[in-house]
């Protein structure tokens, strides 16, 4: 095995094992806490991929942002703190129904696609190029995000008002 | 060159490399943050006051904090009363690497940085981002109130001033068209017609950095008087040693890279004589950083502490607008060249 597959598989190991940990936890602020490595996990596997600018982003945003927000909220909320919630209701079998199909669909797309060697060297890599990537082929797909950015900021802003 | 290509071939040597730069990089941050910048805020807050400072350890007490840093870890060790034992051990530890990992792209002279990565200043702005949920959980885990509003507080401060933060590392990079620490220096001085934009960009991030280092006027977080210092408030010694470690490695860290932005990083106004390019070079970054840290505690012990709303206020009504603004004018300065 190599180092690489190696990094690989502590990684996974990372992700998967703070995956269920999130999905498992009885305390709200532990699933939350354990999100942190799942995510950074994932970060791990974007380097691997000589993916750096994904790698910083997926930290920024997800690490540094995200899971504060997630924390923030259940740390405001009042009786949600340090109380043993229960992580399963009624659902289990819809839910187990669900994530069935999804495996079965992964499964497919996994054995469909023709995995072929890696074609040449990665393109350079430069913040211009990806400023430009945004603002030209993808540009549609940008504005809309934006857009649904921006209307989440103020639908949250109305329900804060409403309230207050 | 990719993480994932260098891993391949000699990954035990590159394992080694790895563990004893995090060595060399932790000692210097131990060393030249809490143990000579707590040593220097008394002694600069004295002589701000118009007192004395630390005295009897040592010629005129430089061995003060040598002597506390004994004593804090020879203490006890003490869990509060129904604690959450696993966090509350992981916080200190969280902010602490957080500090670390920062130093990563920071260039002390040519060639020595311990990886000049592609997305450099992103990549600050990401891992200092992660010492908010250190911050969070230790004040969550003490199951103190106080510790909690300290920690809720930070959080908040912390996520409001990273958005002016990132606008002015967005300046930089538009202005210097990289995100690499080392190509940034190179690129410095900068050409005459970007003074507007940097200038602009270098006071906003000097603010914003301030608020992230939880340092008055902006250290709400751990307002003594009323939190009796916040999210910290129930560490015993050891533990509070890294909380210490990462607050000061992170205004270590702040200058270094307001050094390294703004200050020209390395270069010098003339070449020492008699030395290499690389003392040279860290000689002249580390007295930027250093002259970057006083000022910071020169305004520490100036002004007073500000209220949630003002520091609020200052985060989103003015330097979030100015450097939305700032952003604007460098994109134009750069188009007309």
């Amino acid at each position: 095995m190599n180092a690489e597959a190696l990094a690989f598989y502590a990684l996974a190991a990372m992700v998967l094992v703070g995956g269920f940990l999130v999905v498992q936890s009885r305390n709200l602020v532990h699933a939350a806490i354990s999100l942190v490595p799942t995510l950074l996990g994932v970060a791990g596997l974007y380097v691997l991929l000589n993916a750096e600018f994904v790698t910083a982003i997926q930290i920024l945003i997800y690490v540094g942002a995200i899971t504060v927000l997630i924390l923030f909220v259940i740390l405001l909320t009042e009786g949600a703190t340090g109380l043993r919630v229960r992580q399963r209701n009624e659902q289990v079998p819809l839910a187990l129904l669900v994530c069935g199909i999804l495996v079965v669909l992964f499964l497919v797309v996994l054995l469909r696609v023709p995995w072929g060697p890696p074609t040449g060297p990665m393109p350079a890599y430069n913040p211009g190029a990806v400023g430009r990537s945004f603002l030209m082929p993808y540009v549609l797909a940008f504005e809309v995000t934006s857009l649904v950015i921006l209307a989440s900021l103020v639908g949250a802003i109305v329900v804060a008002r409403r309230e207050g | 060159m990719g993480l994932g290509g260098l891993l391949d071939a000699l990954w035990q040597v590159e394992f080694l490399r790895m563990v004893v730069l995090a060595a060399v990089v932790f000692t210097f941050l131990a060393v030249g943050g809490p143990l000579f910048l707590v040593l220097a805020e008394r002694k600069i807050s004295a002589w701000i006051q118009a007192r004395v400072g630390p005295k009897h350890v040592g010629p005129h007490g430089i061995l003060q904090t040598v002597a506390d840093t004994v004593k804090l870890l020879q203490k006890e060790s003490i869990v509060p009363h129904r604690a959450d034992v696993v966090l509350f051990t992981a916080a200190p530890v969280l902010v602490a690497v957080a500090a670390l990992l920062d130093w990563i792209v920071i260039p002390f002279a040519p060639g020595v940085i311990v990886r000049d990565l592609n997305v450099g200043i992103l990549y600050f702005a990401a891992v200092s981002s992660l010492t908010v949920i250190g911050i969070l959980t230790g004040g969550w885990a003490s199951n103190n109130k106080y510790s909690l509003l300290g920690g809720l507080r930070s959080a908040a401060q912390m996520v409001s001033y990273e958005l002016p933060l990132g606008f002015s590392l967005l300046v930089v990079a538009t202005l210097t068209g990289t995100l690499s620490t080392v190509r940034i220096v190179e690129a410095q001085p900068y050409p005459a017609h970007f003074y507007p934009s940097v200038i602009v960009a270098a006071v906003v991030f000097l603010i914003a950095a301030t608020a992230e280092a939880n340092r008055i006027p902006f250290d709400l977080p751990e307002a003594e008087a009323e939190l009796v210092a916040g999210y910290f408030s129930e560490y015993t010694p050891m533990r509070f040693a890294l909380f210490q470690l990462g607050e000061y490695g992170a205004l270590l860290a702040s200058s270094a890279l307001f050094t390294t932005l703004f200050l020209g990083g390395w270069k010098g106004p003339f070449a020492l004589p008699g030395v290499g390019p690389v003392v040279d070079g860290m000689v002249w970054f580390l007295l930027k950083t250093y002259a970057v840290v006083f000022f910071l505690m020169w305004v520490r012990w100036t002004y007073p502490r500000s209220r949630i709303d003002q520091l609020l206020n200052v985060s989103w009504k003015i330097l979030l607008p100015v450097s939305m603004a700032n952003l604007l004018v460098a994109g134009v300065l750069v188009v007309l060249g």
